[in-house]
């Protein structure tokens, strides 16, 4: 795939692995789903006080939907949104089901210990997300409900949920453009509703460009979006305000 | 939902908790394991903003999305499981005579009022003031160190909130009527944090938020041995 001539990085994910960075505002940061069948279990927080972090709620109900795809905002838990879905293969990321842990992990796909395995051990989501928190000085105490990327889970009428496997492809993508300087923090481990029967985690490559200036008004069709952004431009007011 | 309809045994005189919260306002109150916690839904449509805390150790809490995954199931009603970050099950529903409850919908803040209506709505009573409200002046919250990092998502009992099939949610009112009640028993000691939800701007509350009744047994067990 060819990059966006704006290409400022690139890093590789493997699956079962994780990572953390700050993501500048003006940024997209594209994640792609390397092999078909990842998830990313994703969590981002403001940069300049951490405090503030993703809420599944706020983002639900700000855009009236269960599904994540383009066109939504991933917004904080003051008000503010994170970042943009400017652009989608995928068509659906699911928010509601949180990640693995280690227990699940081990049920479901037996042991598989650094001393056997060496770097292909079975990493848990958690544990993941724990340990690029820890970075940070962040820990339990603010995983909050997460986006799972690449994964799509539907309900049915009586709240009965079904993961539909497959639903991201190799190659598929999602475009994330942030409107504020966020710590965002990666697990690539399996989605804890995956039936997969053997512990294959997906890779993630993460891509980051400039924003284009065609994009900018992605999520903008939503009105709550609208006012969101608003929220978000006052915290940066001071710094002559790009946005 | 129907079949989940199951109402409870227990005598509101034998209780040893039996308190009204007001429309609007913050409950806290320690249950301790094995005891039986009922929210009655007094005049109905009521919103109940509710989270759990393991009573030594307040990193442990109710967590939505592993109650969600663990039971692969959106909304609560009698036989749920309500699960904490550990994975550890905090309450199990024993009797619901509403039959749905919401798992998705979080709490009202000054912040999410501005963007889901008008910035001008950011004044409003909300559930988060009412949180950090109880965070700040209940001692069983401030022996436990708590502040706004340790709010997760919460439980909207008696809040109806529908996921379609192809990805949409919607607010909508309807399910709960007055006298209903969910009824749930403690699995260890939780510490129940509860803002009665003084949303005006949508149909949660039926657009009048209204006082709810709160009720403690003690372990029912104990007391048929008696």
């Amino acid at each position: 795939m060819n990059h966006p001539d704006t290409f400022l990085w690139e890093e590789n994910i493997p699956g079962g692995c994780h990572w953390s960075g700050i993501v500048r505002r003006g940024t997209t940061l594209r994640l792609m789903d390397v092999t078909g069948g990842a998830n990313a279990a994703v969590l981002f927080f403001n940069q300049e006080e951490k405090l503030e972090r993703y809420n599944m709620a706020d983002t639900l109900k700000s855009q009236h939907t269960f599904r994540l795809t383009k066109g939504h905002a991933c917004h904080s838990d003051m008000g503010r949104i994170f970042c943009c879905i400017t652009e989608d293969t995928a068509g659906w990321h699911d928010t509601v089901c949180g990640m693995s842990d280690a227990e699940l992990i081990h049920r479901k796909y037996g042991i598989g210990r650094y001393q056997e395995l060496r770097n292909k051990m079975f990493r848990s989501g958690l544990d993941g997300m724990l340990i690029e928190l820890g970075k940070w000085g962040l820990g339990m105490r603010d995983v909050v409900s997460n986006i799972n990327f690449f994964s799509k889970v539907t309900a049915d009428s009586s709240g009965k949920l079904t993961f539909h496997p497959g639903s991201s492809r190799a190659d598929d993508y999602v475009n994330l453009s942030f409107e504020m300087d966020a710590l965002m923090v990666l697990s690539a481990a399996p989605h804890p509703l995956d039936p997969a029967q053997t512990y294959q985690p997906g890779a993630v490559r993460l891509t980051a460009f400039a924003t284009p200036l065609s994009v900018i008004e992605e999520c903008a069709r939503i009105s709550e979006n609208v006012r969101g952004l608003q929220n978000t431009r006052h915290l940066y007011g001071c710094h002559g305000g790009a946005a | 939902m129907s079949t989940n309809l199951i109402e409870s045994w227990l005598d509101p005189a034998m209780a040893v908790v039996d308190e009204i919260c007001a429309a609007g306002e913050p409950w806290a109150k320690l249950v301790t394991q094995g005891q039986v916690f009922r929210i009655v839904d007094l005049e109905g449509n009521q919103a109940v903003d509710t989270l759990f805390f393991n009573a030594a150790h307040s990193v442990e809490r109710y967590s939505a999305t592993d109650t969600i995954r663990r039971q692969s199931m959106l909304y609560l009603t009698t036989g749920s499981r309500l699960y904490s970050n550990y994975g550890n099950i905090m309450l199990t529903i024993i009797a619901d005579t509403c039959g749905q409850h919401d798992t998705l919908g979080g709490a009202c803040a000054a912040e999410s009022n501005t963007v889901r209506y008008a910035l001008q709505k950011f004044p409003m009573h909300s559930c988060r003031d009412n949180f950090l409200h109880a965070l700040a002046h209940e001692p069983i919250c401030e022996n436990l160190g708590m502040s706004k990092r340790d709010l997760p998502s919460n439980i909207n009992f008696f809040m109806n909130v529908p996921v379609s099939e192809d990805g949409g949610l919607d607010f909508v009112d309807g399910v709960s009527a007055p006298g209903k009640y969910v009824e749930m028993r403690a699995e260890m000691d939780v510490v129940v944090l509860i803002s009665n939800c003084p949303q005006l701007n949508n149909p949660c509350n039926d657009y009048n938020p209204t006082p709810i009744r709160l009720l403690v047994w003690d372990d029912p067990n104990d007391i048929a041995d008696d």
